[in-house]
């Protein structure tokens, strides 16, 4: 099935069912989503979903509603259209409504890897295969996935985008008695995965966590990794840099004040080197890169057709499929890395903490980013620029703004890397911040 | 559609499964949400395909279609067993499958007002309404939204079963969001996220949201001049929602025998839980007894029979403080040498099942919140979850709730904002020395329950009381 074909024919029931005058939007979206599942040195979980997916949005005399289904025959078709179609009627005009998006060029090129798209359940249990060998005494656990998604939208107004996308990611943690250590890899193509190396670094990490000591709350000098800072910019992103937030005065981000170091730059860009996903948004926006921070100061923010109108604006391609509520959502964070590498910082720092991992962090109050959480996989104890010893987790209740603050970031490191995050993806190197506010141990 | 469902379980059979499940399901949903008095988004949604579970040898294999015809049945079924047989290239020890009846059997919630038939108009003017008081009353952003499912499920397994069952939930939820100098204060209503439940629209009609819109919208401004919650150590009165939450979190996610057996260590994490020590480890105080029980009616956890066709029942949990109960399915149970516990379910026809809470709830006790205000001399009354987090153990807990108000000498005093606690699971429970009584027994629904890769949304009930814990580190912050 063509996305772009099965949209045209949505556009063309709308047209005959509510005749010229509604607008109309279509997003079809297919493929295949795998995912093989390890726990206990074994697959337990091994999962292949072939999808088809479409979302009809229509919108007479200002007056909107959505229906969505699955499958593409011609009586879900039918059905999704005529939902959209009577509910809209009954519906009380939307003042705000943007209208459509125009008709642009193509979308820009998304991320795609023919072997990605053919990936057996045999590829993925070979991946795992080679990460349980690689933890060898240890038990393993984590997940291999690839997905490959074609997806299309088209309007009323004229615009019509096809994209595709294909990504691999292998994620696993190696569990010593007392310790668990992870590594992640990710990319458009399952070839870049290596489950040895991934297996091997876990295993390491997770063998040097060993005999943790717990230490006093208070707080730290820290070096995040690319995991840790990978959930710093998806809460900056989703509560910050979202320009509906910043309307309603529900987030910190004000454009032109310089809240961060002068390190630190941050971008979201879904067509950027290595990023991966869909190369438009739920309205028909292509991706680009739109700059939220250059050197400390605020310089952009994340829009929707609705938040953008209503900033008088262009939509920077943010919308989400059913986001209505949210806003605009950055879902290809990236923060600018530096020359240093990972070990300078840990070199630099006299007495701090090496995190590897955040776990659980949830936002206390979306205008302070103040969140709370825990370490997880390695928490090491720093010394003269040394790890002397790891430390057992911590809870940390820290301000997400504040841990980037003009002068408490000391450096960042090269090593940026693709992490799957719970919304989306960041890159993101390993940083060093003069100041991280542990509040208390996790075995209290 | 059994039909469907047979074929996909014959072709997984012919593919060398030595056990096999299919589900065909429908849902049908829709979800409205407002903002201010202006409705912002109204879905409807329908999904429909077919879901099939493969057993060869110790490895199990899924495969999921959105086509409905015995053409792609066979198809998913064949692979679903070829996936199955490529997790034999890391194959885990032997695995059996608790003993089931074999069923064949309908069922349906109960649904006084089907929630789909209620015209749009009528809900629409329910959101737009109160959306608009807050907003009048001074929020300056004031929304709400409610949430339809209606799910038919037919399932056939290779044992012999043929289940059909038709549940409806719905819901709704209101806040407000008052913006101050520095930070932004949120009351919402019945709770963070709302309330759901297995009942139709005479649900959302009981919530009245009318009727708490401007109290809603008059917390939330007060909060932001409210005093900060002091830092300490004290006694901590929680009310029901977030006992609610407090539930869900600290015992409901650490008594999944999945997590305890090790299988979510990766991503949602394991136990602390050890099963050499069920039925002999104390979890809490005397006043402590929970119980998972799916045949509650009404409740969000409720339902007929779970996905691998095992009948609701009610599971003791922790009877007078002692840890007795795991949530389980079929192959979790044989592992740990218990029942099967009837506990799984899978978020769509392309989501494997997996073990969920039921209806996991504390029992109620023979006090209340009166009385426990009143019996407290210096302490400190939470309620409404505002956040949530622990830790990959379901050991150490911070929560932070919408509204706290001081308790001096047995009475409620001032209002306090940005009030948190934190603990240790077993340390609190132990620390449960009041429980409210059956009058203040609410089953609370979380249509949110997020667990599983790919990532799966669970629909939970947790029945919970007020109760007051002894020596509560509150105060919490960054």
């Amino acid at each position: 099935m063509n996305p772009l074909d099965a949209c045209d024919r949505v556009l063309d029931l709308v047209r005959a069912t509510a005749g010229d005058t509604a607008e109309a939007q279509v997003t079809v979206t297919t493929g295949t989503s795998a995912l093989t599942r390890f726990a206990n040195s074994f697959i337990h979980q091994n999962v292949v979903d072939n999808s088809v997916d479409l979302t009809v949005k229509v919108t007479i005399d200002g007056q909107s509603a959505s229906a969505t289904a699955t499958g593409a025959e011609s009586e879900a078709l039918g059905r999704a259209v005529r939902a959209a179609v009577e509910a809209s009627r009954v519906q009380p005009p939307d003042p705000a409504w943007p209208g459509l998006a125009p008709p642009s060029g193509p979308a820009p090129a998304g991320s795609w890897d023919e072997q990605t798209a053919a990936a057996t359940p045999a590829v993925r249990a070979g991946l795992v295969a080679e990460f349980v060998q690689a933890v060898a005494g240890l038990e393993a656990a984590g997940y291999c996935e690839t997905t490959a998604l074609q997806a299309a939208y088209a309007n009323t107004a004229g615009q019509r985008l096809e994209g595709r996308s294909s990504t691999a990611t292998l994620d696993g943690i190696a569990r010593a008695p007392a310790s668990d250590g992870s590594a992640r890899q990710m990319s458009a193509a399952v070839g870049d995965l290596r489950g040895a190396d991934a297996g091997a670094a876990a295993a390491r990490l997770a063998r040097s966590g060993t005999d943790p000591i717990d230490l006093e709350p208070g707080s730290y000098e820290v070096v995040l990794g690319p995991g840790c800072v990978g959930d710093l910019m998806l809460f900056l992103g989703f509560y910050g840099f979202n320009g509906r937030a910043v309307a309603e005065g529900r987030s910190f981000a004000q454009v032109g004040e310089a809240r961060f170091d002068p390190s630190v730059s941050i971008w979201d860009d879904a067509t950027g080197l290595g990023a991966v996903g869909l190369p438009f948004d739920a309205e028909g926006t292509a991706k680009r890169r739109v700059d939220f921070v250059a050197d400390g100061t605020i310089c952009g923010l994340a829009h929707d057709r609705r938040t953008a109108a209503a900033a008088g604006v262009q939509s920077t391609g943010h919308a989400i499929e059913g986001g209505e509520s949210f806003g605009g959502v950055p879902s290809s964070l990236f923060l600018r890395p530096d020359a240093a590498t990972a070990e300078d910082l840990v070199g630099r720092m006299e007495h701090g903490l090496l995190v590897t991992d955040f776990w659980y962090t949830r936002v206390l109050d979306p205008r302070t980013l103040v969140t709370t959480g825990l370490t997880r996989n390695g928490v090491f104890l720093v010394e003269n620029g040394h790890v002397v010893r790891p430390v057992g987790n911590l809870r940390f209740t820290q301000s997400y703004v504040e841990a980037l603050a003009p002068g408490n970031v000391l450096g960042i490191a090269s090593d940026a890397q693709l992490t799957p995050m719970f919304f989306g993806t960041c890159t993101a190197p390993t940083i060093h911040l003069a100041s991280w506010h542990f509040t208390g141990g996790a075995s209290g | 559609m059994f039909d469907i469902a047979s074929a996909a379980v014959e072709a997984a059979l012919a593919a060398g499964a030595r056990y096999a499940d299919a589900r065909v399901m429908l849902r049908r949903s829709e979800m409205m949400s407002a903002q201010n008095g202006d409705v912002e988004a109204l879905r409807q949604s329908e999904g429909s395909g077919l879901g099939v579970r493969a057993l060869l040898g110790s490895s199990w294999g899924f495969s999921a279609t959105t086509e409905l015809d015995s053409v792609a049945a066979r198809r998913t079924g064949t692979q679903a067993a070829e996936t199955a047989r490529a997790s034999t290239a890391v194959p885990g020890p032997q695995l059996d499958l608790a003993p089931i009846p074999v069923v064949t059997d309908h069922w349906e919630s109960g649904c006084v007002e089907d929630p789909l038939a209620v015209s749009l108009a009528v809900k629409g003017d329910l959101l737009v309404g109160v959306t608009g008081g807050m907003h009048r009353a001074g929020a300056p952003v004031a929304q709400a939204s409610y949430q339809i499912w209606d799910t038919e499920k037919w399932l056939v397994t290779s044992e012999g079963s043929r289940i059909s069952q038709r549940i409806r939930e719905c819901g709704a939820e209101m806040s407000a969001t008052a913006v101050g100098e520095a930070e932004t204060q949120r009351r919402s209503y019945p709770g963070i996220g709302g309330q759901y439940g297995t009942e139709g629209w005479e649900l959302v009609r009981r919530l009245d949201l009318p009727g708490n819109a401007d109290r809603v919208a008059a917390e939330a401004q007060a909060l932001l001049a409210a005093p900060e919650c002091p830092a300490g150590v004290t006694d901590l009165i929680l009310g029901g929602e977030q006992m609610a939450l407090q539930i869900h979190e600290s015992v409901g996610h650490a008594i999944e025998l999945d997590r305890i057996l090790g299988w979510e260590a990766a991503f949602a994490g394991s136990s602390w839980l050890d099963l050499n020590r069920l039925g002999t480890l104390r979890y809490g105080s005397d006043l402590m007894n929970v119980t998972a029980d799916a045949t509650l009616p009404g409740a969000l956890g409720s339902f007929g029979y779970d996905d691998e066709g095992t009948p609701a029942q009610s599971v003791p949990i922790v009877v007078d403080g002692i840890w007795v109960g795991v949530l389980s399915g079929r192959d979790t149970a044989a592992i740990a040498g218990v029942p099967a516990g009837g506990m799984v379910r899978g978020d769509g026809f392309n989501r494997l099942p997996m073990v969920r809470m039921t209806n996991v709830g504390l029992l109620p006790g023979d006090s209340s919140l009166t009385e426990m205000i009143g019996a407290t001399d210096n302490g400190i009354l939470m309620d409404t979850n505002r956040s949530w987090s622990i830790d990959d153990k379901r050991l150490n807990f911070q929560f932070g709730c919408e509204i706290g108000w001081e308790i001096r000498h047995g009475k409620r005093g001032r209002m306090l904002r940005n009030p948190t606690y934190t603990g240790v699971g077993p340390r609190f429970w132990a620390s449960m020395d009041m429980v409210g009584g059956p009058d203040e027994w609410v089953f609370y629904g979380t249509a949110n329950c997020g667990k599983g890769q790919p990532m799966q949304v669970g629909h939970t009930g947790h029945p919970a009381v007020p109760a007051r814990f002894h020596g509560v580190r509150v105060g919490v912050r960054g």
